[in-house]
């Protein structure tokens, strides 16, 4: 993977809609060879930001530069170098899929013997090649929505922005396209994920930036951001035989304790001190420890402390 | 560069105008409803004017013809695309918004010129010879561009409801038949009448149309021709840069 110079800076963009600052002074910059995850809860201004670095609403303030390319100066050739997948399937329900991928390869200018074989091996990687002369109004939702994708990779964009690109698809379609995504991320695409799946974030981003009132909240790798979650550590630990909850709560670096089940969910003040106090305390008892975890927050974690009481 | 330049913005508004014209003009009923309203009304007028000569009446079916077939599906174009969020897509492809609105302007251009062809030959099977088919074919030719134009221009409102902009076009689109000398010739009209029909578009295209015909015209020919352009080029000015200004609030 190459993470060369920047794919996407963005510098001080601001968008205003009549009083509402939709997006207040954002700049964060998506290196090339990426999986950028973008987050953030509804109205926080993810959409605006997305529409404008793809080109389709401008900014009232700041500056985009995709590719090298500045989107105020030269917003064609900024746009050529992307593929876009918007959160609603918009392909022309009208026409076949071919004639949509024909459309799109007539749009970014690809030439026809190229455009030909790119849609024979697209929609085949898709799964929708014995279906390409059927109109998309006979489409399911996880077919609606492959097509969509194998739109925006025709032209072979360095650069692909995706909005919620599994949201509501079945299993199939969702685990087809995340490959896709992260064979395209392997071969070099940088892509720009917009989700609210934590799940896809934590596996697919590399990167990941939450948006909180129109302003950046945070931006780092998902364990970076995993870690600053301020919240008591706690230890997941299970013995051969009960315990006296009192007992292992008194222990030295020990908060509080919960019984779950057969293991014992134990709060912690300090990670070390806990679970050098509980392996004594097994010795001491005679018990033996059969496991002990110590979870991390989850990036959902992260994302409802940052945004905590936006929705 | 090549994306950015004239001729790459003109490529793909030829893109634009075969995918309107495959979606929404190869239609069976548009077709039928482009001949069908001029039909009619040059029906009704022919029944309540029997003394008009022929020629006369062919003009006006003319100008009625290609009067309401470019404007019959350019304006609304885009609040179907952008009810149907396709317009998000083509605002996001390399295309400008004037190359988008051009596109537009094309597809109208074809469909409203070709269906036209249908009453040149009506009048020519009817027996009547065009005295002057240079003028005719440019009088076409620019109309075509002139209507089409300003049917894109009736679709800046940035509403997304097709009802609407078909409501203000026919607002639009009705007066303006009944001003420009279709029915009436503009010499028997008041002097109040005739400056309101010499600022409709369609009072030129009609004389044009009267003059290649064999009838008589009221303004000489390359006056109407020339006030022809010059509505063209200014719907379709405006209509490129007014949609540069209301198409993002449509998405």
């Amino acid at each position: 993977m190459n993470r060369g110079p920047t794919a996407i800076d963005v510098r001080d963009i601001t968008k205003r809609f009549g009083d509402i600052v939709a997006v207040d002074r954002v700049s964060f910059d998506v290196r090339r060879g990426e999986i950028f995850g973008f987050l953030g809860p509804n109205g926080a201004g993810k959409t605006t930001t997305v529409r404008m670095l793809t080109g389709i609403i401008r900014p009232d303030a700041g500056s985009i530069h995709v590719m090298g390319h500045d989107m105020a100066r030269d917003p064609v050739s900024a746009k050529q170098q992307m593929g876009v997948v918007p959160e609603t399937a918009n392909a022309y329900l009208d026409l076949t899929a071919r004639q949509n991928m024909l459309l799109a390869a007539d749009l970014y200018d690809v030439p026809r013997a190229r455009a030909e074989e790119r849609i024979r091996e697209t929609l085949s990687e898709l799964g929708l090649l014995d279906r390409q002369d059927h109109r998309v109004h006979g489409y399911s939702k996880g077919m609606h929505q492959r097509l969509i994708l194998g739109m925006a990779l025709l032209h072979e964009p360095p650069l692909l922005f995706l909005d919620e690109p599994t949201s509501g698809l079945d299993v199939q379609s969702t685990h087809l396209i995340i490959a896709m995504l992260q064979r395209l991320n392997e071969e070099g695409t940088t892509i720009f994920l917009t989700t609210h799946n934590m799940d896809e974030a934590n596996r697919l981003c590399h990167r990941v930036g939450i948006i909180r009132r129109g302003r950046i909240a945070a931006i780092d790798t998902p364990e970076q951001l995993k870690r600053t979650v301020d919240r008591i550590a706690m230890i997941l630990v299970a013995f051969d035989r009960p315990v006296d909850t009192t007992a292992l709560a008194a222990l030295p670096g020990v908060a509080e304790v919960l019984r779950v089940n057969d293991s014992y969910r134990v709060s912690v003040e300090d990670i070390d001190t806990a679970v050098r106090s509980i392996a004594s305390f097994s010795h001491a008892q005679g018990v033996r420890i059969l496991s002990l975890d110590t979870p991390a927050p989850s990036l959902d974690e992260v994302f409802l402390s940052i945004t905590a009481g936006d929705e | 560069m090549r994306h950015s330049g004239i001729a790459g913005q003109l490529r793909r508004a030829t893109v634009v105008a075969k995918k309107n014209i495959l979606i929404y003009y190869i239609k069976g009923p548009v077709v039928i409803f482009g001949l069908l309203i001029p039909l009619f009304l040059f029906l009704a007028f022919m029944v309540g004017n029997r003394f008009a000569s022929l020629p006369f009446l062919i003009s006006g079916l003319l100008a009625m013809t290609l009067f309401f077939t470019a404007t019959a599906v350019s304006p609304v174009i885009f609040p179907w695309e952008a009810q149907a969020r396709t317009l998000e897509r083509l605002a996001a492809a390399p295309i400008s918004i004037p190359a988008l609105v051009f596109g537009d302007i094309l597809a109208s251009f074809v469909f409203g010129a070709g269906i036209t062809l249908v009453p040149v030959g009506i009048a020519l099977a009817l027996g009547m010879s065009v005295s002057h088919p240079v003028a005719l074919a440019l009088g076409i030719l620019i109309g075509a561009v002139c209507f089409s134009a300003l049917g894109t221009l009736l679709s800046v409102p940035p509403t997304n409801s097709p009802p609407n902009i078909m409501m203000l076009s026919s607002l639009i689109k009705f007066p303006l038949i009944f001003i420009s000398g279709i029915f009436i010739p503009i010499e028997t009209l008041p002097a109040w009448g005739r400056t309101i029909a010499s600022l409709s578009p369609l009072t030129y295209f009609a004389d044009i149309a009267r003059y290649s015909l064999g009838e008589a015209n009221t303004f000489p020919i390359i006056v109407d021709i020339a006030a022809l352009a010059l509505f063209a080029a200014v719907f379709l000015v405006a209509s490129m840069k007014l949609h540069e200004r209301t198409l993002p609030g449509r998405i």
